[in-house]
C-alpha cells in the first residue's frame, strides 16, 4: 500500500463513520428502551429528554401495566411455547427425513425431494387458505394445534440439513455398522452428534422466524387466550384510538429483546446458516 | 447421487434383495413424519388452491352457500378488461393498483443491496472492534417484527418523530409520511432499507469479499489500479454471483412482501397506496371470505413469481458465467 499514514486517516476516518451510522441504526431501540420507562406524560417533552434520573424519572408502570393489565404474560407464555414447539418438531422431523434423503437408498427418492424443493418457491399465500379451511372443518381454529402443527415441517429444514449430511464421511457410519448399529443407531449416535452445527443453525432460525411470524397467528386466533405476542401487540396497537407509547414500547421489548438475545447468543450459527442457504436473517 | 452405501458383497441375490426391501422400509419410517406433513399442509393445498381458484366460495354466508365450479370466472374478472362507457377498463382495477404498489416498493432493492454491500465493504476492513461493529449492524434486522413497526411509527410521526423534528429543525416542514398518499410507500421503503441494512444481504456481502482471492487483489495492486477500478474489475465481477443470488431471493420476497407492514401500520392505506398484492390476497380470503377469488389472486402471484425468477435465471446466468 501507499504512505502508511494516509492508510492510518482513512482507517481512523472509516471507524468514527461506522461509529456514526452505528449510533443511528441503535438509536431507535434505544428510545424504545427509555421510552418504556416513562410516565406517558413525559415520552413528547418540549425538550428532548434521555437520560433516566436526570431528565426524567423512570417508572416500572408500563411494564406492570402490561404484563398485568393486558394479556402480555399470556402473550408471552404462548409464544415462547409454540416457538420451542415449533422448533423441536421441526428439527426432529426434518433431520429424521435428511437423513433418509441423505443416507438412505429407496424408490422415488430423488424425485420426492425435487418436489421439497419445487415447493420452496411457492407463496406463502397459496397454501394458506386451503389449510385454513382445513383447520377450520377439523374445529382447530383458535387452538395451539393450529398455532404449532403447521408450521412444524419445513422444506427448508430438510433441505438444509440433508445438504449437511451428505458431507459427513461414510467411513464413520461403516465402522458403526460393523458394530451392529442399525440405521436409526447411525442416526442417533454419527449423524446428529456430527451435525450439531446444521442443527442449531435451523433451530435459531426456527426459533426466531416462529417468534416474529405474523399473518399465520392472525389468522388462526381469535382469543386472547391464543394470542402469540406479535398479534396481541398488533391488537393492542389497533384497540386503542390514542397510542399509549410506554405502553406500547413496553410490549415491543418483550417481543424484541429475547431474538436480539438469542443472536447474540448463537451468533456464529447466524453467519453459518446465511452463508449455507441465504436464509431470511 | 453416489451409490456408496457399501456393504459386504451379496451372498447371492436374495440376501441383498433383503437388505435393499429393509433400506427401504427403513427409509419410509425415516420420512414418514415430514412427508406426511408436506402432504398435508404443503403440497395438497397447492393442489386444493388450484382446485379453489376455478371455485366460487364463501364458507361463512348465511345461508351457506354451497362451493360451485366457475372454470376460469375468477382469472377473467382479476386480469381482464372489459369495454364500458368510457372505453377499456379493468374488471379489477384494484388488483392493478396493488400490482403497481408491489413493484414500487421492489424499487428499494437495489438501494438496499447497494448500501448493504457498502457496509459490507466496510466491515471488511481490519480496524478496531470489527467484530463489535457486525454485531451491532446485525440487530436491527434480527430484531425486526411487529415491535420494530411500531417504533417506526414514532420515527414517522408528523409532530414527534426524529425524522420531522430534524427536518425542523433545518427549516423544512415534514410531510404526513405514513398518512400522506404520495409519501407512505417511501416511507415503509426507507424503513425496510434501514431495518435490513446490516443484515443476511451484508452478511452475504461480507462472506463473498471474504472469498475474493488475495491474489486478485495483490495482482491489482502490482497493477496501480487505484481504488475504484480494483472496485470494477476486480471486486464486483468476483461477486456477481453472489450479487445475482441475493437479487433472485430478493424479487421473490418482494412480490410476497407488505402484509405485515401493511396490516400493523397502514392499513393498506392511505387510498389503497400500501396495499400490496400479499395483503390484497389476505383482505379477499379472510376479511370478505372469497375463497375462490383469493385463491386465484395467490396463484397469479405464484405464477409472477416463478415466471420472475425464470427470467432472472435465464439473464443472470450468463453474467453469473465469467
Amino acid at each position: 500500500m501507499k504512505n502508511p499514514l494516509i492508510v492510518k486517516g482513512l482507517q481512523r476516518l472509516l471507524w468514527w463513520g461506522l461509529v456514526t451510522v452505528g449510533l443511528f441504526m441503535l438509536f431507535p431501540f434505544f428510545w424504545m428502551a427509555i421510552t418504556s420507562v416513562k410516565e406517558s406524560g413525559d415520552v413528547f417533552a418540549a425538550k428532548p429528554n434521555w437520560i433516566p434520573w436526570l431528565q426524567f424519572r423512570p417508572t416500572i408502570k408500563p411494564y406492570h401495566v402490561v404484563w398485568t393489565e393486558i394479556s402480555f404474560a399470556r402473550y408471552t407464555l404462548n409464544s415462547l411455547a409454540i416457538a420451542l414447539a415449533v422448533t423441536a418438531g421441526q428439527v426432529l422431523t426434518s433431520s429424521l427425513a435428511a437423513f433418509a434423503f441423505a443416507r438412505l437408498r429407496f424408490p422415488g427418492r430423488d424425485q420426492i425431494f425435487l418436489s421439497y424443493l419445487g415447493t420452496m418457491m411457492v407463496p406463502a399465500t397459496v397454501t394458506m387458505i386451503p389449510v385454513y379451511i382445513l383447520l377450520r372443518e377439523l374445529h382447530w381454529i383458535d387452538t395451539y394445534k393450529a398455532l404449532i402443527l403447521p408450521a412444524m415441517f419445513s422444506a427448508y429444514g430438510t433441505f438444509l440439513l440433508r445438504q449437511f449430511f451428505v458431507s459427513i464421511p461414510r467411513e464413520l457410519e461403516e465402522a458403526a455398522r460393523v458394530d451392529g448399529c442399525g440405521y436409526f443407531g447411525i442416526y442417533r449416535q454419527i449423524i446428529l452428534p456430527l451435525s450439531l452445527p446444521a442443527l442449531s443453525t435451523l433451530a435459531i432460525f426456527t426459533f426466531i422466524g416462529n417468534w416474529r411470524s405474523f399473518m399465520w397467528p392472525l389468522i388462526v386466533t381469535n382469543s386472547d387466550e391464543h394470542y402469540t405476542l406479535p398479534v396481541g401487540l398488533a391488537a393492542f396497537r389497533t384497540l386503542h384510538g390514542t397510542i399509549d407509547w410506554p405502553v406500547l414500547m413496553a410490549g415491543s421489548m418483550l417481543m424484541t429483546i429475547p431474538m436480539i438475545l438469542v443472536f447474540i447468543l448463537g451468533q456464529r450459527y447466524f453467519i453459518e446458516g446465511i452463508r449455507l442457504g441465504g436464509v431470511k436473517g | 447421487m453416489t451409490d456408496s452405501i457399501a456393504r459386504p458383497a451379496g451372498r447371492g441375490g436374495r440376501t441383498k434383495r433383503f437388505t435393499r426391501q429393509f433400506e427401504s422400509a427403513a427409509a419410509a419410517l425415516f420420512l414418514a413424519p415430514n412427508l406426511l406433513g408436506f402432504l398435508v399442509f404443503t403440497s395438497l393445498p397447492i393442489l386444493a388452491a388450484l382446485l379453489l381458484s376455478l371455485c366460487e366460495w364463501d364458507p361463512i354466508a348465511d345461508p351457506v352457500t354451497r362451493i360451485q365450479f366457475v372454470g376460469l370466472k375468477n382469472f377473467v374478472n382479476l386480469l381482464g378488461f372489459h369495454h364500458g362507457a368510457e372505453g377499456w377498463a379493468a374488471n379489477d382495477p384494484d388488483f392493478w393498483q396493488f400490482t403497481g404498489n408491489t413493484l414500487f416498493l421492489m424499487l428499494s432493492i437495489p438501494v438496499s443491496m447497494s448500501l448493504s454491500l457498502l457496509l459490507a465493504m466496510a466491515l471488511n476492513q481490519k480496524i478496531r472492534g470489527i467484530t463489535v461493529f457486525r454485531t451491532i449492524f446485525y440487530i436491527p434486522s434480527i430484531a425486526a417484527g411487529v415491535g420494530t413497526m411500531i417504533l417506526w411509527l414514532w420515527i414517522f410521526n408528523p409532530q414527534y418523530g426524529p425524522i420531522n423534528m430534524a427536518l425542523q429543525w433545518v427549516g423544512l416542514r415534514g410531510p404526513n409520511w405514513l398518512s400522506d398518499y404520495f409519501w407512505a410507500k417511501p416511507a415503509l421503503m426507507i424503513m425496510g432499507i434501514a431495518t435490513s441494512m446490516g443484515g443476511a444481504t451484508t452478511v452475504l456481502y461480507l462472506a463473498g469479499l471474504q472469498d475474493v482471492s488475495r491474489d486478485l487483489y495483490e495482482a491489482a495492486t502490482l497493477d496501480g489500479a487505484a481504488v475504484w477500478a480494483r472496485f470494477r474489475h476486480v471486486t464486483w465481477p468476483a461477486l456477481r454471483p453472489v450479487t445475482f443470488f441475493i437479487f433472485v431471493i430478493a424479487v421473490i420476497d418482494g412480490f410476497q412482501g407488505g402484509f405485515d407492514v401493511g396490516y400493523v401500520m397502514t392499513k393498506g392505506g392511505p387510498d389503497g397506496a400500501t396495499t400490496t398484492l400479499s395483503y390484497y390476497t389476505w383482505r379477499e380470503a379472510f376479511q370478505y371470505f372469497h375463497e375462490g377469488y383469493a385463491s386465484a389472486l395467490a396463484m397469479v402471484m405464484f405464477a409472477v413469481i416463478s415466471i420472475a425468477t425464470v427470467l432472472n435465471w435465464r439473464h443472470g446466468r450468463e453474467s453469473v458465467n465469467l
